[in-house]
């Protein structure tokens, strides 16, 4: 049922329309001669407010609004992987086939591709009884990721009819239900509104790890499957750098990375570089498993606001076919920020800095769609949806609205260090602000599949870097020169976690990514070496002795040792190491 | 087809903005024609428009406009500019006409100035090194076609002695074709207008150049438009004619200024400092209108100039330009004090583009390493320096020592170099080992081994 209004207002991305008595909240319309893409934000009495998702120069007031009927919602199917959409699912490879290289306006192309067929194959035989969540059959979609055909949400009753095996488009019908003596066609095509979690049978625990190759985040401050963190910094703290390097190596099955409201050649980088990078586990592309929204700074406001809704119900969609799915939002900020330009124009009560008074709620209800969970469904999978969300705040202070308000809500906290970043310490992750709660959670997993004493090895370290900044505070007062050997020496290990550990590149072809027993491995000789400058000071040999070892130099070449030969040069160093000992008399 | 019809009904003008009751068929961001009493003739655009009022920006000033006999036609038309090849070479004001007593161009196309986004899928990313003959920015901070690179400056600081020698001095290497320049003056004196096309009639880039001026006594209003009408030129020039263009846009900080002018007169909710809310997607508006496209030619690098109110570079404008551009190239007023040019302090500055425009093949294999070795030992250096004014240098180790006098002779052999030195990428990574001599080689873990084995031992040797 459609309905048709007539526009009263314009100003920026918000008109007015009239004649919209009966129109819901959150309506998609149709705007104007061109018919732009806009949703229903306000009602009152015969006028609606509606948010326009592309430019709205040259609408005029009396050109037609059309209801139709629906909320803002996105296509669900296979040939999502691999793909590139703006904020609301238009496909930018096939407007830029129709447009031209800029943008235009009133495109009306379909998420998903209609021609393309499908090799589907059926997994239940017909007369079986289904419900929402139930996967009928099975394709590839991409050499990474097997799709699984569901049973919409809300359908339940027996399978009539299933498809043969075989080539079918995404629009062809491959099942019927029936129930109540009615029946329904399921195609490979659904639709989800995309302000709307989809459901699920029940929350889990977070307590596998989210490994990142990435050891500032893997052995200091853990992300678990489910969980959330954001990661805020001032510009030029490598928001983006460890986002990209997270939507890489994140052994997640699929990742949806959200450019929200950030650079062009951001993505472009993205889009160039993910095909030709390899999984570490399968030798596959990334991208086979990367489904990449743009919605850049000078795209269209409004789009940027629901560009992360529908990030993570594309996810959603991968989390019930069982998948562990990687959301990768950048950024957050940006998205506040279209959230307040949008109250601005609706003349709403400013809170704090002039964002809405919703803001805190709207950031929850984003991250709550994170989490580790049974699906609905037969044969109960389990699938996890973790978010990682990027904050800009202003002046690269953390007392702001955004930051403050996405603290009260994630588990952890990457707080990005502009101080770091300026000497080039990358990631620049303070390592005294940053915590993990799922610390405790991941801890038993990993002790059990890494080392006995991983958890002990981390504290050690932090311990250290604690005591370090301690001792700086005197160094500053005092200098260097007045410090007892063995603070000295808690100084020269410390530099050493922090440039020989945590340091990582992530353009270095072989340090961009560190397996977790290279991680392990390598704090461990170093808190090792540690151990033996500690010994040999209180044995009276001279700290400048021990800062010439080779050894020590050896070490800060380690992580750039090849992942496949790295146990054996540990090993050699280990043993000059031991040779240095006994040469010192310190062992 | 423009409109023909006219209004009088001017109910109210406040600032640089004014209301006009009883219209019909007016759109949303066109062009308003107006006429004073006097006679004289002023552009506007709409803001605002409901059933029977619009809200109308006027460039040139809102002085003069009554609320009895002002006219206004509306042209149905958004903001447009001719544009051709003749552009080159000319002098036009803030809103596009000519200032230099050359007839009008005839122009091959009209094009809206808002311009329309990039498709990201059509960008192609920037990977070729431009040489700046600058050793802060080609060693450390390397400058790539189709970055957004802008310098953050303060009153008093040497920036438009940097811009113009990065205009004149830009090359890509390999390649002998020159820069197009686009310079658009937002606010700026007539002197500092001066300098630059002096600058560019001396070195013969004037034929090569469009210059948008709105000059310090223009009206403010203007300056929202200004670079709007240099980028549609530029994409002109880059992406139907292939050129290269370098497009200078200073001062960014006025432009601001102009927007939180109009935001206020229209009440609307400020943000940050009076800033309206939306100057992160406006800026980005201008700044994304950089880069590269796949299958095209021409490029439009980016260097816009702001100085930063009072050096703070947490400040609105800086701010949010810093999240939008690829990188900053920060001036430092202590450096300048020391009779540093160009007073580059480079830890602050960042180019995000660097990674894939350097190593092998475009400059040197070790290039990325050694700017990461030379950042970390001057950052190492600075950090001493403020321990030294505390404790005395008596009380550093031998180590620290040789990092103070690093970060000493980086300032003066790295950083510093003459208004008109063109240093080559090989000079420049040279200067940057024969300082690394200065420190313990079992400091240099950032580099690699082999080619300190190369080149330190070549730097030593000269």
């Amino acid at each position: 049922m459609s309905r048709e209004g007539v526009i009263s207002k314009i100003s920026g991305p918000v008109i007015q329309a009239k004649k919209m008595r009966g129109s819901h909240m959150g309506d998609v319309v149709k705007v104007g001669k061109e018919k732009l893409i806009g949703e229903i934000i306000r009602l009152n009495e015969d006028n609606a407010t509606i948010q326009v998702y592309e430019e709205t120069t040259g609408i005029m007031p009396g050109e037609p609004v059309l209801d139709t009927g629906t909320p803002l919602s996105v296509e669900l199917g296979p040939g999502l992987l691999k793909s590139i959409y703006d904020g609301i699912q238009r496909p930018l490879p096939l407007i830029m086939h129709k447009t031209g290289d800029f943008v235009s306006r009133g495109v009306d192309i379909p998420a998903l591709d209609r021609k393309r067929k499908w090799s589907f194959d059926p997994l239940i035989k017909s007369g079986t009884k289904v419900e929402g969540g139930d996967i009928i059959g099975e394709l590839e979609e991409t050499t990474l990721v097997t799709h699984r055909v569901m049973i919409p949400p809300n359908l339940r009753g027996t399978l009539s009819w299933i498809a043969k095996k075989g080539d079918y488009t995404i629009e062809e019908p491959i099942a019927k239900v029936g129930s109540d003596g009615k029946s329904e066609v399921v195609t490979m095509l659904q639709k989800w509104p995309v302000r709307k979690e989809r459901p699920f049978f029940k929350k889990l625990d977070p307590t596998i790890p989210l490994l990142t190759g990435q050891r500032v985040f893997d052995t200091f401050f853990p992300l678990a499957r489910g969980g959330a963190a954001a990661i805020p910094g001032g510009f030029g703290t490598g928001k983006t750098v460890s986002e990209h390097q997270l939507a890489k190596w994140s052994d997640a099955k699929i990742v949806v990375y959200i450019g929200c409201g950030e650079r062009g050649n951001e993505m472009t980088d993205v889009l160039k570089e993910f095909p030709a990078l390899k999984d570490p586990e399968t030798g596959e592309s990334l991208m086979n498993r990367t489904i990449l929204i743009a919605n850049t700074s000078n795209m269209p406001v409004a789009a940027r606001e629901a560009s992360i809704y529908t990030g993570i119900t594309l996810a959603e969609y991968y989390r019930d076919m069982g998948y562990d799915v990687a959301v990768m939002a950048d950024s957050t900020s940006r998205w506040a920020e279209a959230l307040r330009e949008i109250s601005g124009r609706l003349e709403e009560m400013p809170g704090e800095e002039g964002y809405p008074a919703y803001l805190g709620s709207r950031l929850a209800e984003f991250y709550e769609r994170a989490g580790r969970i049974k699906t609905i469904g037969k044969g109960s999978r389990e699938g996890s949806i973790s978010i990682v969300g990027a904050v800009s705040p202003p002046g690269g202070d953390f007392s702001e609205p955004v930051t403050q308000n996405t603290l009260r809500i994630v588990k952890v906290f990457w707080a990005l260090d502009t101080d770091l970043a300026d000497r080039r310490h990358f990631p620049s992750v303070n390592w005294l602000r940053s915590y993990s709660l799922y610390l405790d959670e991941v801890r038993s997993f990993r002790e059990k599949g890494i080392g006995k004493d991983w958890y002990a090895l981390r504290r050690e370290g932090t311990k250290l870097l604690e005591k370090e900044a301690e001792l700086q505070e005197i160094v500053r007062l005092v200098g260097p020169d007045a410090l007892m050997p063995k603070d000295r020496i808690v100084l020269e290990g410390a530099r050493m976690i922090r440039e020989d550990f945590l340091q990582q590149s992530a353009f270095h072809l072989v340090d961009t990514y560190c397996p977790e027993s290279k991680q392990y491995e390598l704090l461990r000789i170093i808190l090792d070496f540690y151990a033996f400058m500690k010994k040999a000071v209180e044995k009276g040999i001279r700290v400048e002795e021990l800062l010439e070892s080779k050894s020590k130099e050896q070490i800060a070449r380690l992580k750039t040792v090849p992942n496949e030969e790295f146990e054996e040069r540990f090993k050699e160093v280990r043993e000059r190491i031991k040779a240095e000992e006994k040469k010192l008399g310190a062992g | 087809m423009e409109k023909q019809q006219e209004y009088s009904l001017v109910t109210e003008v406040s600032g640089p903005l004014m209301v006009i009751q009883g219209v019909k068929g007016v759109a949303y961001n066109e062009v308003v024609r107006i006429k004073t009493t006097r006679g004289e003739e002023r552009i506007g655009q709409v803001l605002e428009v409901s059933e029977d009022r619009a809200v109308v920006e006027v460039f040139e000033g809102t002085k003069g406009l009554d609320t009895k006999l002002t006219s206004v036609r509306f042209t149905g038309k958004p903001l447009t500019i001719g544009v051709s090849e003749e552009l080159l070479g000319r002098v036009f004001d803030g809103v596009g006409n000519p200032i230099d007593d050359a007839p009008p161009i005839i122009p091959k196309e009209t094009r809206d100035i808002e311009g329309r986004p990039i498709n990201p899928f059509a960008r192609a990313y920037p990977t070729d090194f431009i040489e700046t003959g600058i050793s802060s920015l080609d060693g450390l901070n390397t400058l790539v076609r189709g970055q957004k690179l802008p310098i953050f400056s303060g009153a008093g600081l040497p920036h438009n002695e940097l811009a113009a020698q990065i205009a004149r001095q830009a090359k890509v290497k390999g390649e002998t074709e020159k820069f197009g320049v686009v310079f658009c003056a937002m606010g700026i004196t007539r002197e500092e207008a001066n300098f630059f096309v002096r600058d560019f009639e001396r070195t013969g880039a004037l034929e090569r150049t469009v210059l948008f001026l709105n000059l310090a006594d223009d009206p403010a209003i203007e300056r929202i438009i200004a670079p709007k009408i240099a980028l549609t030129s530029a994409e002109y020039l880059a992406f139907d004619r292939g050129m290269h263009v370098l497009v200078i846009l200073t001062d960014m900080t006025n432009y601001a200024e102009a927007m939180r002018e109009i935001a206020a007169a229209r009440e609307e909710v400020p943000g940050r400092r009076g800033y309206p809310g939306y100057m992160y997607t406006n800026l980005a508006t201008i700044y994304e209108r950089a880069g590269r496209i796949e299958k095209k030619k021409g490029s439009i690098t980016q260097m816009p100039i702001l100085s930063m109110p009072d050096d703070d570079i947490t400040h609105p404008i800086p701010d949010l330009t810093g999240y939008i551009t690829e990188g900053q190239i920060v001036l430092s007023r202590s450096l300048d004090h020391r009779g540093i040019y160009p007073p580059i302090d480079v830890l602050p500055c960042l180019s995000r583009l660097m990674a894939k425009g350097i190593g092998e093949g475009k400059t040197r294999k070790e290039h990325a390493a050694l700017s990461d070795q030379l950042y970390a030992a001057y950052a190492e250096g600075r950090d001493l320096r403020d321990l030294v004014a505390i404790v005395g240098e008596e009380a550093l180790t031998d180590r620290d020592k040789k990092y103070l006098k690093f970060a000493d002779e980086f300032e003066a052999k790295f950083i510093a170099q003459r208004k008109d030195e063109n240093r080559s990428i090989e000079e420049t990574l040279s200067i940057g080992w024969s300082l690394l001599g200065l420190l313990p080689r079992s400091e240099l873990k950032k580099v690699e081994e082999e080619d300190i084995k190369r080149y330190l031992k070549d730097a030593e040797k000269k």
